[in-house]
This record gives C-alpha cells, sequence and structure tokens, in this order.
C-alpha cells in the first residue's frame, strides 16, 4: 500500500507573526519556515507504517511555489521515499489543493493519505475532509491512534467530549491530531541521502483542477491588542481585586 | 436568503455551541433553519424550535445518524443544500469533521471559524493562531462557514418555529463508531463556562491537578490544560485550551503553571478577566493577565481557595 503525504510549508511555529501595515497580509519576508507541525506527524505515521510492513512507499506531495521545495526536503530527510511538488501559488483554497490532491491519489494509486488536522498559518482545518468528499474514501479526522487491519483500520480520534474509536474500511484520509506520535529529527546522513531523492514538479494545467479563487482577502489586520494589567503582591491583593475591581467573583 | 445552522447535540440535548450559530446566522439576515440529524432525538428538536430567531426546525430521525458520523450527516446536509444561501456549523469537532466534506460536494469553497459577520457575504476570522484577523469575502452561490462560539452571543430561547420532519438518504453505512471514552464531569462545559482555571507544564503531575480542580469547585469554573499538560498525561485531551484545542472566551480564566506560548493564548485571550499563577516573573503569559501574581503556585493556590 502506497501512502500519500501531502504537506505544506508554514511560517515557524515559534516566530511571532507581523501584520503589514498596508493589511494585506503577514510578513514573511526573512522569516522561518518549517514544515506544518501537523503534517510532520502526518508523515511520522506514514514512515511508522512503511517500518511495520504496513505501507510500501511514502509519498510526499505538496501543492506551492518552487521555494517551498527546501521544506520538501526536510520532509524526505525524516524518511519519505520520493516527492511531488504540484506547481501553483502558495495562496491557493482548500477546495482547490483538495481537487489537486485527488488528482494525485488517483495516478500514483495511493491506498490511504494522510494529512495534517490543521495547517498553524491559514488554520483552516478542511483539506482532508475535503479530499475524502471527493475521492468517496472513508474519513478519520484528529486521530491519536491509527491500526490498520487488512482492509479495514480502527481510529481513535480527538473529539470535543473525550475520544471517539471509529471502525472504517480502506482506502481513508486520516488527518492527524498531536497526540499521534511524537516526530523524528532527520539525522544527517539522512539530510544528505535527502538531497538526492526524487522530487517531481507538476504542473498545475496537468491536473485539470481550475484552482480560481472564489475568496478575496479585503484585509488583514492585527488583533485587538490586550496590555499587560498590574502584578499583585499577595493573595488577599488578588481576592480584593478580583471582588472589588473587576467584580468577577 | 435562508440560513441552515446544523444543530450540535448528543441526542439528548442541544448543545450550546448551536446558540452561538444561531445568532451568527441572524446576523448574516433572512431567516434562519436548524437541522436536527439524530436518533431519538425528538428532544433536541423541541428544544431547537425555542431557539429565538429560528423560523424552522428540520428534524430527520434515523439509525444513521445516533453516532454524529460526518459522510452520514454531510450527506444529507448536500441533499438539503439547494435550499440555502448559508450553511454554518459551529466550530466544534463534529462541525470542522462534517462541514468541509458539504463544502467540497457542493463544490463551495468554506470560511473557517469566523468570528464576524460583516455581511451577507463577508467575514472576519482569525489566522495565524489568532495573531491576525482576515476579513474574507466569498463569491460561492452557497456559502458554507464553521463559527466560532465565542464570538457570538448565545441566542436566547422562548420563540416557537415550526417543526418538520424529514427523510435524509439512504445510509452510506461505512463507518461506525466502536469505542468511546468521553470525560464525565460535574463541572461546567469548558467551551461555555463563565469561569475556567487552567493549569500547565508547571502543575506537575496528574495527581497534583486535584490543587487545579479545588480551587475550578470554588469557583464554580471549568478545567482547562495548555497543551503540555495534555502531552504529559496529567489531563484528557478535551482539555487543551489554545489553538488547537478549544477556544473560550470566559468572564474570568485563571491561568496556573502556564507559560504564555503564543499558541495557548490563541485559545483564551478574548476572556474578560484574565489572573495569572506563575513562579516566573518574566512568564509571557503576564503580558496579558489583568491580574498576575508572581508566587509557588503550591502555596498560592491553597491559600487562594482559603481566601475565597
Ligand atoms: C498572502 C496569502 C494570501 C492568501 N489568500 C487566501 C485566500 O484568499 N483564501 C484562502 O482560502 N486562502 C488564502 N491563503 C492560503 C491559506 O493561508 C492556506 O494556505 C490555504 O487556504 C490552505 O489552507 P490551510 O493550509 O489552512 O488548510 P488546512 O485544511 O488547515 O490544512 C490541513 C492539511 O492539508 C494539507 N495541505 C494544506 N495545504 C497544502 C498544500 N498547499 N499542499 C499540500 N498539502 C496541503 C496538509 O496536510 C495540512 O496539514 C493565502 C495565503 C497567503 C500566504
Ligand atoms: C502545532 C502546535 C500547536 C500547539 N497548540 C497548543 C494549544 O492548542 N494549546 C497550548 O496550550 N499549547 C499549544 N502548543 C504548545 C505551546 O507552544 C507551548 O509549548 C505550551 O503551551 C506550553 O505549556 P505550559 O505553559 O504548560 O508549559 P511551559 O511553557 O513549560 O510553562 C510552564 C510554566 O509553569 C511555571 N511554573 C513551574 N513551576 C511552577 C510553580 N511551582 N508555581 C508557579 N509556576 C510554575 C513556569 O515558570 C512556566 O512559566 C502548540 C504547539 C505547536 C507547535
Amino acid at each position: 500500500m502506497k501512502v500519500l503525504v501531502p504537506v505544506k510549508r508554514v511560517i515557524d511555529a515559534y516566530v511571532s507573526i507581523r501584520v503589514k501595515s498596508d493589511g494585506s497580509g503577514v510578513d514573511t519576508d526573512n522569516v522561518k519556515m518549517s514544515l506544518n507541525p501537523f503534517c510532520e506527524i502526518a508523515l511520522e505515521e506514514a514512515i511508522r507504517l512503511k517500518e511495520a510492513g504496513v505501507a510500501t512507499e511514502v509519498v510526499l506531495v505538496s501543492v506551492g511555489a518552487a521555494d517551498i521545495e527546501t521544506v520538501m526536503r526536510s520532509g524526505l530527510a525524516m524518511g519519505a521515499d520520493r516527492a511531488i511538488r504540484v506547481d501553483a501559488d502558495n495562496d491557493i483554497e482548500p477546495l482547490a489543493i483538495a481537487k489537486i490532491l485527488k488528482h494525485v491519489v488517483e495516478t500514483e494509486d495511493a491506498g490511504l493519505v494522510i494529512t495534517g488536522k490543521q495547517s498553524i498559518d491559514g488554520d483552516n482545518n478542511q483539506t482532508g475532509q475535503m479530499l475524502s468528499a471527493l475521492l468517496g474514501w472513508s474519513q478519520a479526522t484528529f486521530a491519536s491512534e491509527v491500526v490498520i487491519e487488512g482492509s479495514s483500520a480502527k481510529v481513535t480520534r480527538e473529539v470535543d467530549g473525550g475520544l471517539e474509536t471509529i471502525a472504517i474500511p480502506m482506502p481513508a484520509v486520516v488527518t492527524t491530531d498531536l497526540r499521534l506520535n511524537e516526530p523524528r529529527y532527520p539525522t544527517l546522513p539522512n539530510i544528505m541521502k535527502a538531497k538526492k531523492k526524487p522530487l517531481d514538479v507538476v504542473a498545475l494545467s496537468d491536473t485539470g483542477v481550475d484552482a480560481t479563487k472564489r475568496q478575496t482577502i479585503i484585509n488583514v489586520s492585527p488583533p485587538e491588542s490586550r496590555s499587560a494589567g498590574v502584578i499583585v503582591g499577595s493573595v488577599a491583593e488578588l481576592v480584593d481585586k478580583l471582588r472589588n475591581e473587576a467584580k468577577v467573583i | 436568503m435562508t440560513t441552515l445552522v446544523i444543530a450540535n447535540h448528543d441526542n439528548a440535548e442541544l448543545h450550546a455551541s448551536t446558540l452561538n450559530t444561531v445568532t451568527a446566522a441572524t446576523q448574516v439576515g433572512g431567516d434562519v433553519h436548524i437541522l436536527v440529524a439524530g436518533s431519538g432525538a425528538a428532544a433536541v428538536a423541541t428544544q431547537a424550535a425555542q431557539v429565538d430567531g429560528v423560523a424552522k426546525v428540520l428534524h430527520a430521525d434515523a439509525d444513521q445518524y445516533k453516532d454524529g458520523v460526518s459522510i452520514e450527516v454531510a450527506n444529507l446536509v448536500v441533499s438539503l443544500a439547494g435550499d440555502y444561501s448559508h450553511i454554518m456549523a459551529g466550530s466544534t469537532t463534529s462541525g470542522k469533521d462534517m462541514l468541509p466534506r458539504v463544502a467540497a460536494l457542493i463544490d463551495s469553497s468554506q470560511i473557517s471559524d469566523i468570528m464576524a459577520v460583516d455581511s451577507a457575504d463577508t467575514f472576519k476570522r482569525p489566522i495565524y493562531a489568532g495573531n491576525a484577523i482576515a476579513t474574507v469575502q466569498s463569491s460561492d452561490a452557497t456559502k458554507v462557514l464553521t463559527v466560532r462560539p465565542t464570538g457570538f452571543d448565545a441566542a436566547g430561547v422562548g420563540g416557537s418555529a415550526e417543526l418538520a420532519i424529514i427523510e435524509g438518504p439512504a445510509a452510506d453505512g461505512t463507518t461506525s463508531v466502536v469505542g468511546r471514552e468521553l470525560t464525565v464531569s460535574e463541572r461546567p462545559d469548558l467551551g461555555a463556562a463563565d469561569v475556567v482555571v487552567s493549569g500547565g507544564r508547571g502543575v506537575g503531575s496528574a495527581e497534583n491537578f486535584k490543587i487545579i480542580e479545588g480551587l475550578a469547585d470554588k469557583l464554580g469554573a471549568a478545567v482547562g490544560a495548555s497543551r503540555a499538560a495534555v502531552d504529559a498525561g496529567y489531563m484528557p485531551n478535551d482539555y487543551q485550551v489554545g489553538q488547537t484545542g478549544k477556544v473560550v472566551a470566559p468572564n474570568l480564566y485563571v491561568a496556573v503553571g502556564i507559560s504564555g506560548a503564543i499558541q495557548h493564548l490563541a485559545g483564551m485571550k478574548d476572556s474578560k478577566v484574565i489572573v495569572a499563577i506563575n513562579k516566573d516573573e518574566e512568564a509571557p503569559i503576564f503580558q496579558v493577565a489583568d491580574y498576575g501574581l508572581v508566587a509557588d503556585l503550591f502555596e498560592a493556590v491553597p491559600e487562594l481557595v482559603e481566601a475565597l
């Protein structure tokens, strides 16, 4: 079974975001970029499935411009066998990404897709579910445990009330939550090896997908800021402030 | 213009997030309908019919809707979509799981987690863990939207909408729920609580979380946790507050032994009053706290419980 892992490049989780003063977006110049953390978890899961003999090949796919290849190489260094970049703008919508991924799944004849549950920039939490619906495959989102048993799978999901386990037939689209695994760090020899692994580029036109935007970002602005309050000297002072100043207890 | 709101419920009770979603729907203008897809969920349909501003409740009752399996619910919503200009669900795990399927199947580009309605086609949503707010305009004929519950007040109850029984498409039947480990708690629901007390890595162990729970009980609060506390196994996953957990906006949020990483702040910085208890005066949580107490939590929290 071939596993396809769609990955996305994002501004690193520990960088502080600066909104551009003209309201057009977020400043990405000279900012550290990384693989989306949920995509790293997806990739780790796929690699473990291969190590366990369940998967035969792990193929990484990303939709975007040439500048995303650096983070794709770090995915190859983690242990993906090869990579495909669908050449497109970096700002297309999840629906178009899902359509493009559907095309790749079909041409690759994959049997499982593992995506992140959300990317930490767009925070959309859509792509995996859309792909599952378009393919007509099973869907298991927010996974914290995945057990594949031949033609079916059991997936434990992190839901609002706690945990839920579902049984689904394969093929499936799984999206990862934080507790699924702890992604490995690439070793130096693997980083060297990754430079030689195949990274094919596919033109957007070859996928037959119309990626025209349906949405316009009118403005991007900083959130309302919250100013720091006061440091209280004692528990008694805290209780007094909460009772008599803030009036919340 | 008519908006269809997908009810979130457990076949017995309408979840509070549905009331916030109805308010978002009302702000769009036009009529508001609620869909209750469940099994033996007549009580939920009755509650939905009492929500203010709702003109009609569509109630589909069938086995296939018992566990809220997203494929089944999405297929039902798709069968109704032609009648609606907007389709909304709360940004709960079930809404997030289900609604993008609907969007894909009707070929509409979803807008996730809206926190304000500017007009019938323009919405505000947080991106980058709430460090930026995007105003997004949709050109799709049917707008598909998930709604951040803390962005909208809860709709009142007291109305009496028309109740229609409907039939959905044939069951897909491929997915079954085979196990659930749900948190049972007497405390208020984290997403809707008036007061939240959260503990972080500083609490140190699952056993020590009793200190946090003691304070929560004194305040009638829900308990939350940072990702680090959940990852370490101190608390279950559904307690996580933050960018990738739950978003809360209570009247009072007390952060104990939490440093205040941006991913945590994303889930609580819209709280009305924030209190931080941390032994490190440099901890970033103090930059958003209205009242900060630099102290060892193992001394300060018991003292606080005593003083309340
Ligand atoms: C300047 C700028 C403007 C933008 N304008 C818009 C806009 O107007 N409307 C809009 O919707 N978006 C816009 N975006 C893009 C948006 O931020 C997201 O990148 C995009 O919509 C995908 O959403 P997401 O990554 O949040 O998806 P999610 O659904 O949160 O992603 C979940 C998972 O899907 C997979 N995935 C997501 N993206 C890719 C990809 N490119 N390749 C492979 N796998 C992927 C990954 O596994 C990921 O973990 C803009 C981005 C920029 C930088
Ligand atoms: C993709 C991604 C998603 C994430 N999503 C989330 C999310 O949704 N929610 C979330 O919370 N985090 C999230 N994080 C993690 C986040 O970056 C931080 O790592 C996390 O919030 C830290 O938790 P903490 O504050 O409990 O731990 P720490 O940062 O370790 O802080 C512990 C604090 O406790 C204090 N302390 C220790 N002992 C005591 C004592 N005895 N008395 C008083 N104070 C004490 C310390 O001074 C310190 O400030 C995410 C990270 C990533 C990469």
